[in-house]
């Protein structure tokens, strides 16, 4: 009697200790505690909001127009002269509402290839993994020789011929960028479908539309989550790329890489127009890099 | 061994062929045809000329005629430089891509696995801070943000090479780009190095060698360096690949007169035949690339049975 009460009243003391231990935590608060652990990917993300705040909020605080010459301030050094303070271009135009302006239009590009190739590669790869067989092998085999082509010569003979507005540009590099996000997905389809987690919740009678959304879509998104993040930077790069060389975005228009190419040619003279611009994609791309790594840590279930 | 390099061989015939179809395709569905821009000449003289080009037969059969060229090994000629077929200007340009991509690589290759090795060797060492420095600052900044601050900083500032510009295989004017390249590889190279060695030195055979009491560098050389070196291996394919690709940037920034130049120059004057040209031939040159490092691959891992 006395023992059986001591045993309750300890069960009671566990239960309270694994109530208050084990309260609510979902994969995804655990991933979130995760990302927010990992230091370098924080500041990252810091960082990088505060150069999409900046591109973004800057030129209507800043009292220059991109495309509007200063005539009495050419080729100026940074100075808080006409509040230009990344200094002018040589024809008056001020660089720091021109980096903003191009940050924006290469973060804008950056976004639109992004989510159109995360969207053709994750279509390309489920159903690649889903239908399995010949037509996997077929989709496969597509993907391979995408990888084996020197891509951006392609992507040069695309935008020589298809011609260089925005959307093509775009469009380009959503052609180039896919091939990733299709081969994880593929992978990631095929071996969630054999999957004894998926088995029980067969057997114990889930319906398969739950099953899709409830086990196999939380499961695709952490790797789609990660790779859309490692294909932004690839995808920025691209399009600095070509616009370094002419063939991207074009005047008067401006993007990172036009403005890099525009600071090669009077570096001699005037070093920091190459290297405010070239400051701001570089950290941009950094940060992609690190709150990818960190997403990937976070949401890797194999690393935990 | 011979028929798995026969079957690989023919594996890339399809690649080879869907890249020449879509881009020829491509060029095609573009309006206008090479003589519409030109002075007006008579209809009986355009016509002559487009039965000369066979652009009087249908799509299929211009297509056929151009693969026909192609394996011939004649790209065509170009639709703006006036007297120049594809051929000869590629056989200009060539040569200073080849000294500078390919001799940047194979220096890179032997800084990268020595610079790799001793990093996995000493991990935490000065030279493991070193490598992994480089490998971040090649991974994060693009070669047209580096390249332009290397000529800022050597050329501009120190003065100690030319900026830029090319003559005849003159050393000078290769220290810059191939230095440029050669940091980017090393960047990537050093890195997999580094990984792959750890590794195998963390593997089983290697404990068992240890405690048969071999000395270390017998260990290392004999047992670890060739197992570690695969990745390295299968990493000269993409390497090549993208030293040709990022020609194109390089050539760029130093002026260099080299395929890479060619390409853009010819995309900006809407050259096509000689842009056309040019892809099919770097792709023909990148997927052989990967068909040697596949094979060699092959011949050096034991694991693979073919």
């Amino acid at each position: 009697m006395l023992l059986n009460n001591r045993r309750d009243s300890l069960v009671q003391s566990l239960g309270d200790t694994l109530d208050t231990v084990v309260a609510g935590r979902s994969p995804w608060a655990d991933a979130r505690a995760r990302f927010f652990r990992n230091k370098a990917a924080v500041v990252s993300l810091c960082l990088l909001a505060v150069i999409v705040l900046v591109c973004l909020a800057g030129p209507y605080l800043l009292p220059h127009a991109f495309d509007s010459a200063d005539w009495d301030a050419m080729s100026l050094p940074p100075t808080l002269k006409n509040a230009h303070f990344f200094g002018t271009d040589e024809s008056g135009r001020d660089l720091l509402v021109r980096t903003l302006i191009g940050g924006r239009v290469s973060l804008m590009v950056g976004m639109l290839a992004t989510l159109s190739s995360v969207a053709l590669g994750i279509a390309w790869g489920a159903t690649a993994g889903f239908i399995g067989g010949r037509v996997d092998t077929f989709m496969m085999r597509v993907v391979d020789m995408m990888y084996a082509v020197p891509y951006l010569l392609i992507a040069i003979l695309m935008v020589t011929i298809l011609g260089r507005a925005f959307y093509l540009v775009v469009i380009t590099i959503t052609v180039f960028s896919w091939m990733d996000m299709a081969r994880v997905v593929r992978g990631q389809t095929l071996s969630l479908r054999s999957k004894e987690f998926i088995e029980a919740a067969r057997a114990i009678g889930v319906p398969t539309r739950r099953i899709i959304f409830q086990h196999i879509v939380p499961n695709l998104l952490g790797v789609v989550v990660v790779y859309t993040t490692v294909t932004v930077p690839g995808v920025i790069l691209t399009e600095s790329v070509l616009s370094f060389l002419g063939l991207g975005i074009q005047e008067p228009m401006t993007s990172w890489g036009v403005l890099i190419h525009d600071g090669t040619t009077v570096m001699e003279i005037s070093p920091w127009m190459l290297l405010f611009p070239a400051a701001f994609l570089s950290i941009t791309l950094y940060c992609f890099n690190y709150i990818g790594d960190g997403l990937r840590d976070a949401l890797d279930p194999k690393d935990r | 061994m011979w028929s798995f390099a026969f079957r690989r061989a023919l594996a890339t015939i399809p690649t080879l062929l869907a890249v020449i179809t879509v881009c020829y395709l491509l060029l095609h569905a573009t309006p206008g045809g090479p003589f519409d821009e030109e002075r007006k000449v008579s209809a009986a003289v355009l016509a002559n000329l487009q039965a000369k080009y066979h652009l009087d037969q249908p799509l299929w059969k211009q297509y056929l005629y151009y693969l026909n060229n192609l394996a011939h090994g004649d790209l065509g000629a170009s639709f703006r430089y006036e007297d120049w077929t594809v051929n000869e200007l590629v056989a200009k340009a060539l040569p200073v891509s080849a000294a500078i991509g390919g001799g940047s690589i194979l220096i890179a290759l032997v800084i990268g696995v020595l610079l790799g090795t001793i990093a996995a060797l000493r991990q935490n060492s000065a030279v493991d801070y070193v490598v992994m420095l480089f490998g971040n600052l090649g991974h994060a900044f693009p070669s047209f943000v580096i390249g332009p601050v290397l000529i800022l900083v050597f050329a501009i500032w120190l003065k100690l090479v030319p900026s830029g510009g090319w003559n005849n295989f003159e050393p000078r004017y290769m220290i810059l780009p191939m230095a440029l390249l050669i940091f980017i590889n090393v960047a990537t190279i050093g890195r997999v190095m580094r990984g792959s060695l750890i590794e195998v030195l963390h593997s089983n055979f290697i404990r068992t060698a240890r405690a048969k009491g071999l000395p270390t560098h017998t260990i290392i050389l004999r047992h670890a360096l060739k197992p570690a070196l695969l990745p390295v291996v299968s990493l000269i394919g993409p390497l090549a690949i993208s030293s040709i690709t990022s020609a194109v940037v390089t050539e760029s920034v130093f002026s260099l007169p080299g395929l890479g130049k060619l390409i853009v120059n010819g995309a900006g004057n809407r050259d096509y035949t000689l842009v056309l040209g040019l892809v099919v031939l770097v792709t023909v040159i990148a997927v052989s690339f990967n068909l040697l490092v596949d094979l060699a691959y092959a011949a050096l891992d034991p694991k693979i049975r073919y």
